[in-house]
């Protein structure tokens, strides 16, 4: 069997989870659960979508997928961080409405298709056998997920802002005592997920399957939320789990070319099943998430005056 | 002194000593008008005449027999999912898979009406129902067993399980239980009346289960409010450590919970496929699982408020689709009008637990 295209469609199946929990993983470090990755990735969806068929332009295309993503975000972080509401409950309201504006919009759009964004060719490097298709054949919003989640690990471990956005995390009191604006470090920390959630959507509806369909996401934004939680919010390990999970999603696809005879729903199922199979293994070891989760999440930052 | 001359006064929210029981009301009649002002602007936006659109959306559904009864239909299963859903989140536990029970519920309930489908007795709906219940407590007892035992995260694994038990559905009215006379439609056979629960008004659909989703609301209100059950729930979503000092055992309240809306959901989804619908289909559901989740905040959590939310939310649903077929809507216009609603009303739910104040303006006034 030719492993070459196996590896290069999980890249491709990995990509929109990477792209999300990238931004889920800054937000949560900063203290904040957005469970709404699965309405910020439908919007970006459609708006790219729409876009990539009213202008023909691959990267207006992403622009306006991502920022849609931040415009959604910019909801959930007024009504949690201004207006104190319930995390939990106003994460699933933005998947809620992302869900129901992104299939008003989208009605328009259903049955068209579109060119895939094109396969950058990196002076020439994809014609490498074998190694020049796996790394150097891919469309922008790959090379990007590669980047940003290396980005991301140098800022949070590396760099003064990010130890800032993790004491947030960790300690919104004590983050506030010592003079730095939590509420500031905090939306952006939202707006960056949504962003990131915007182009992990733009990839859905631009590249992995360029058409639109209701709810076309099904259900990754809630794997790249629990590939968070799986990676015990570390960049790297997050990196794995994306890949790991792109190649469950990837195996259906190739289990019936195998000669196995099973039900393609039973297929369907394997990245949810492994979803939850995946989340007991890793919480079931108490002490590892409390270590590593950022302690003030979920939690309502009240400032004291 | 540059403070004193501030234009317009700095309003902070400060919080309130007491949840405020006056807000705790306003706020969804708010929220309500809020989003039905949201409606003039998407529908003018959608080029229809706005006023002609809320009528046909929220008023005419109204304005036959059919419709209201239709109303109840509806109404039906978001009550009943949504009452165990906010039994859960008063306890702070966030059981998002109600769709997935649901499924389950038409599942194991639906599997049953199919086994005795030819047994010509009394007893055959009893059964169904009850199978059917104990499907969508099956459903939710895995998250349940799963937070407790191995502290995954709830709201997670019932979610993930939820699109488990939709392509379990899928798989069998595609595969084993499809009805060999059906021309190969994904459907199973019709249950025979024995399996199903009985019309309450004639030439409608209106069945036994809008009286069941009033027996839980009965029963739900007499256990949040009179039992120490409801007690310990409440305490452990107001005061966690409170509870836990107090020596509520919280694994015992989690599984109650899950145990509670997953069967109720179950209920809702058997209650569903043998009153509404009459056999299994791919899809049984619209998104009741997820509308419930605003039935149940809208309704403040309260089993009493959970029925006139699931009513309103219903009403959502009907109206979406007649102005679909009247005015040409797209049927997806629902999906976003409940998800306004619901941020409205977080957003106007700041005031239940905070007031504007400008007294911070004032120097010296507190020190913290």
């Amino acid at each position: 069997m030719d492993l070459l295209p196996v590896a290069l469609t999980i890249i491709t199946a990995s990509t929109p989870l990477l792209l999300a929990a990238t931004g889920e993983l800054v937000t949560e470090k900063a203290g904040v659960l957005n469970l709404g990755v699965e309405g910020m990735m439908l919007i970006g969806a459609i708006a790219a979508f729409a876009a990539a068929v009213s202008t023909g332009s691959g990267l207006i295309a992403i622009l306006v997928g991502a920022f849609s993503g931040v415009a959604v975000a910019a909801i959930f972080a007024v009504l949690t961080l201004t207006c104190l509401a319930n995390q939990v409950a106003t994460g699933l309201a933005l998947t809620i409405f992302g869900v129901g504006l992104s299939a008003l919009v989208g009605s328009n759009f259903v049955g068209i298709s579109l060119e895939p964004l094109p396969q950058l060719n990196i002076g020439g490097l994809s014609t490498i056998p074998i190694l020049g298709d796996l790394l150097f054949g891919h469309d922008v919003l790959v090379y990007l997920s590669f980047i940003m989640i290396l980005l991301v690990g140098y800022f949070l471990s590396k760099t003064r802002s990010g130890l800032i956005l993790r004491a947030v995390g960790e300690s919104h009191d004590s983050a506030h005592a010592l003079g730095y604006s939590v509420l500031t470090v905090r939306y952006l920390a939202v707006l960056f997920g949504g962003f990131m959630s915007g182009l992990a959507g733009s990839y859905l509806s631009l590249v992995y399957t360029p058409l639109w369909a209701e709810n076309m996401t099904a259900g990754r934004g809630w794997i790249a939320l629990a590939l968070v939680v799986f990676g015990t919010w570390r960049a790297g390990r997050i990196a794995f789990g994306a890949y790991l999970f792109g190649a469950i999603t990837i195996l259906q696809l190739h289990v019936q070319g195998w000669g196995i005879n099973i039900a393609s729903q039973f297929m369907t199922m394997l990245p949810y099943l492994a979803t939850v199979i995946v989340l007991v293994f890793i919480s079931s070891d108490k002490r590892k998430i409390r270590i590593n989760a950022p302690q003030s999440i979920g939690k309502v930052f009240y400032p004291p005056r | 002194m540059s403070q004193s001359f501030r234009f317009f006064p700095k309003f902070v929210l400060e919080p309130r000593l007491e949840v405020s029981g006056q807000w705790m009301i306003l706020s969804p009649i708010i929220a309500i008008i809020l989003t039905l002002f949201s409606g003039i602007i998407i529908f003018s936006l959608l080029g229809k005449d706005p006023f002609l659109a809320l009528y046909t959306f929220f008023v005419q559904p109204l304005t036959t027999m059919f419709g209201i009864t239709e109303l109840l239909v509806k109404g039906t299963p978001l009550v009943l999912i949504g009452v165990g859903l906010a039994i859960g989140f008063k306890a702070n536990v966030w059981n998002i898979g109600a769709e997935g029970q649901f499924t389950m519920g038409a599942v194991f309930g639906g599997g049953t009406a199919l086994l005795c489908q030819h047994m010509e007795s009394i007893l055959v709906l009893p059964l169904v129902l009850v199978l059917g219940t104990l499907g969508g407590i099956l459903w939710g007892a895995i998250p349940a067993f799963l937070k407790t035992r191995f502290n995954a995260n709830e709201i997670l694994t019932s979610l993930m399980l939820s699109y488990v038990a939709v392509l379990w559905l899928s798989y069998l009215v595609h595969g084993p239980w499809r009805d060999p006379a059906g021309f190969n439609f994904p459907e199973s056979q019709l249950f025979s009346d024995y399996a199903m629960l009985p019309i309450l008004i004639e030439n409608s659909r209106l069945n036994l289960g809008a009286f069941f989703a009033i027996l839980v609301v009965l029963a739900a209100w007499i256990l949040m409010a009179r039992t120490i059950i409801g007690f310990q729930l409440r305490v452990v979503g107001l005061a966690p450590r409170a509870a836990h000092y107090a020596g509520f055992k919280q694994s015992g309240l989690i599984w109650l919970s899950f145990l509670i809306s997953g069967g109720l959901a179950g209920l809702a989804g058997i209650a569903e496929v043998s009153g509404t619908i009459g056999q299994l289909l791919p899809s049984v559901s619209p998104g009741y699982g997820f509308t419930a989740i605003i039935v149940a905040f809208l309704g403040r959590l309260h089993p009493v408020g959970v029925l006139f939310a699931g009513l309103i939310m219903a009403l959502s649903y009907i109206g979406g689709e007649n102005a679909q077929i009247e005015i040409g809507l797209p049927a997806a216009v629902t999906g976003l009008f409940q998800g306004i609603l619901l941020f409205f009303l977080l957003a106007c739910d700041v005031l239940v637990r905070y007031r504007f104040s400008h007294r911070s303006v004032l120097i010296g006034e507190r020190c913290e």
